[in-house]
């Protein structure tokens, strides 16, 4: 993968996740980054979904790691986590996918997306030499606050894997500057206050991507609420990447599983076409 | 979380004012009914060898500690600008206390409440409906109340604006676990005060269930500095430890995080669901929880305060004890705290001398009549069945 070096962000340590979004930067188009949660419909089931979103032309991967309580998920990803832990998946189940992923020679950035208490029972340090060593370049923590937020970014710093920040409509300016430091790969806009795959009911304004971007010196991504080609295409207007979750967890649960990878697969494909400036 | 953020920072300006309190009190005083009575049970001293006396709290208006807390951060809303209530709730209790100040602030309040407690507290559900509350059964997950909370939570993060999650526990994220402690402790304040002027000096221990820790931590509070009283929590043992079917999560859980609080949780350690949160088991819907508030975790640490546990049979048994000896039919809830008294009257014991108890009597157990009365049918059949030929043979002779 050819990384544009002349671009701030790309220049630092984010590694594959920099350079995916660099890669798209310098195709005149934002990074398409696609949510699935591991383990849905099945374990086999999704190593098949993964390999097909990859060859869709997906950016990066955003694997959900099924938890118990997903407080900040709304109904669709909500339904995927119980049909994922149903068949047996978790935390140390989406690592040794995601190894599996790097085994089978795809090279795409994974951010692994979960809640904190399974990384907090396993243990930050082991779970950090575990994500690395199975392949993972990112985390995403929904429900670790940015107080907190240094008890699992340390660990993973020391094996090159970076936290990606979370931004809300309602975070202040004075909130959004202390993500700077984090110098995260990209920082995670969400579209509107509320939970995953909830429609969308504000606009994004442009100029809060640029404050952000100002603020913290790193690509933004929007995610909530993008559902459709035409509102990813809207997006990648005025944003770095553009994330999709529950619209593709939807395909998953429309129809017969042996199906899922091609449903989803035609979405991811339309979504890669939409996502040209 | 901006949310909270500025939640904290409310919290702080309006307990920090006096007229804040002055509203709070005066509601309390005129509204509630409190301070609620601390009451000498004689009967129940004799009958589990310590001096025991009951804090009332089944006397307040709606029937428990609840509204204390529903109160406070009610008049906090309205202070913050806020239309709008939602709540999650167990037993009903918190969502009753909810829904009542919403009526009397005239704010529209929803209570999430998992599927399976709706029908096991269906009467506090149709409490709720007559105050002019929204109920919603929540079906995700384990259909109880740590998916009530989920689901709050999610109406939250989605209506932060128009909106105050008024959470009816010790649990959940800052500043919550001690804004619901300092306007529980209203519990421990007027319980010091009376003892000392009903009996003189301060009680040996004191008693409270624990499900997420509220009316523990507001009875518990006011003492933490008076090193002689033993606190004495007590957890839901649900159909026994070892089973694995209880919400003993202080007694047999691990500390984990759960709804934004790094505290004692009832949480799977096996590589295959690691992390994942165990179901909890009680049969008071009120104690089903598997995480608790963290100032328990922290007093457990501490030693400051012993952590028991009472079984489903134990809790049931405890009712007809304090309902035998004292006319008093308390929760399901509270039972476990009842449940416990031997064990701490034992613990508190000076040779001849009964030790001096003080029991969070937290609420009635009216709510829990269909629960109660469908075990005792259970457990009079199974006796039946027992001495069905015997009892036949007594009753031709006779």
């Amino acid at each position: 993968m050819i990384a544009n070096r002349e671009s701030a962000p790309s220049a630092r340590s984010g590694g594959r996740v920099a350079d995916a979004f660099a890669a798209a930067r310098a195709e005149g188009r934002a990074a398409l980054v696609t949510y699935l949660t591991y383990g849905d419909p099945s374990l086999a089931g999704s190593m098949d979904v993964l390999e097909a979103v990859i060859a869709a032309g997906s950016d990066v991967i955003e694997l959900g790691v099924p938890f118990s309580d997903p407080s900040a998920d709304g109904p669709s990803i909500q339904a995927a986590m119980a049909r994922a832990l149903d068949a047996g998946a978790g935390l140390s189940q989406a690592l040794s996918a995601v190894a599996e992923l790097r085994r089978r020679g795809h090279t795409i950035p994974v951010v692994l997306f979960g809640y904190y208490n399974p990384i907090f029972v396993m243990g930050a340090e082991a779970f950090a030499a575990r994500a690395a060593a199975s392949g993972v370049d990112a985390v995403l923590t929904v429900d670790l606050p940015l107080e907190e937020l240094g008890e699992l970014a340390a660990p993973l710093a020391q094996h090159h894997i970076a936290v990606i920040p979370l931004v809300a409509p309602t975070s202040t300016a004075a909130r959004i500057a202390r993500v700077a430091p984090l110098a995260a790969p990209f920082v995670y806009y969400i579209s509107m206050t509320g939970v995953t795959g909830a429609a969308a009911k504000a606009a994004v304004s442009p100029q809060r991507i640029d404050e952000i971007r100002a603020a913290t010196a790193a690509p933004v991504a929007v995610g909530f609420g993008i559902r459709t080609p035409a509102q990813a295409a809207a997006m990648a207007q005025l944003a770095d990447g553009v994330v999709v979750g529950s619209a593709l967890v939807d395909e998953i649960a429309d129809g017969d599983p042996a199906g899922a990878p091609a449903r989803v697969a035609k979405l991811v494909s339309l979504l890669r076409a939409a996502v040209r400036r | 979380m901006p949310a909270l953020e500025e939640l904290e920072a409310a919290w702080r300006q309006h307990s920090a004012s006096e007229a804040y309190w002055d509203e709070v009190y005066h509601l309390l005083e005129t509204y509630v009914g409190r301070p609620s009575r601390l009451y000498h049970a004689r009967r129940l001293s004799d009958a589990v060898g310590a001096e025991v006396y009951l804090k009332r709290e089944d006397l307040n208006h709606t029937g428990a500690h609840k509204i204390n807390n529903c109160i406070g951060q009610a008049i906090l809303a309205r202070r913050m600008g806020k239309t709008r209530l939602i709540a999650e709730t167990g037993a009903g209790q918190h969502g009753v206390a909810t829904a009542t100040v919403a009526a009397l602030f005239e704010l529209p309040c929803e209570v999430y409440m998992g599927a399976q407690d709706v029908e096991r507290q269906a009467l506090n559900v149709e409490r709720m409906r007559l105050l002019g509350a929204t109920v919603r059964p929540v079906h995700g997950g384990t259909a109880t109340l740590k998916d009530a909370m989920n689901e709050a939570l999610r109406d939250w993060v989605t209506n932060v604006d128009s909106t105050f999650y008024l959470i009816g526990s010790v649990a959940g994220p800052h500043p919550y676990p001690w804004m619901v402690r300092e306007l529980q402790a209203v519990i421990g304040h007027e319980a010091r005060q009376q003892f000392r002027e009903q009996v003189g000096g301060l009680p040996d221990a004191l008693i409270a269930c624990v499900g997420g820790g509220s009316n523990a931590a507001g009875l518990f509070a006011p003492f933490v500095e008076d090193l002689s009283v033993r606190f004495y929590g007590v957890e839901a043992a649900g159909q026994g430890i070892a089973t694995g079917r209880h919400a003993a999560t202080l007694g047999a859980g691990r500390v984990g995080v759960l709804h934004g609080s790094k505290s004692y949780v009832l949480t799977h350690d096996s590589e295959a669901q690691l992390g994942q949160i165990a179901h909890a088991h009680s049969i008071s819907a009120g104690l089903d929880y598997p995480g608790v508030g963290p100032e328990h975790s922290h007093w457990k640490e501490q030693g400051r305060a012993q952590y028991l546990s009472r079984t489903d049979d134990q809790a049931l048994a405890a009712i007809e004890l304090l309902a035998r000896t004292e006319g008093i039919l308390c929760a399901l809830e509270t039972a476990h705290a009842i449940a416990a008294l031997p064990e701490v009257a034992a613990a508190v014991r000076q040779g001849e001398r009964r030790g001096r108890v003080i029991v969070n009597l937290s609420g009635r157990g009216d709510k829990d009549m269909v629960t109660i009365a469908r075990r005792r049918a259970e457990a009079r059949q199974g006796e039946a069945e027992l001495t069905t030929a015997p009892a036949t043979d007594e009753r031709s002779r006779s």
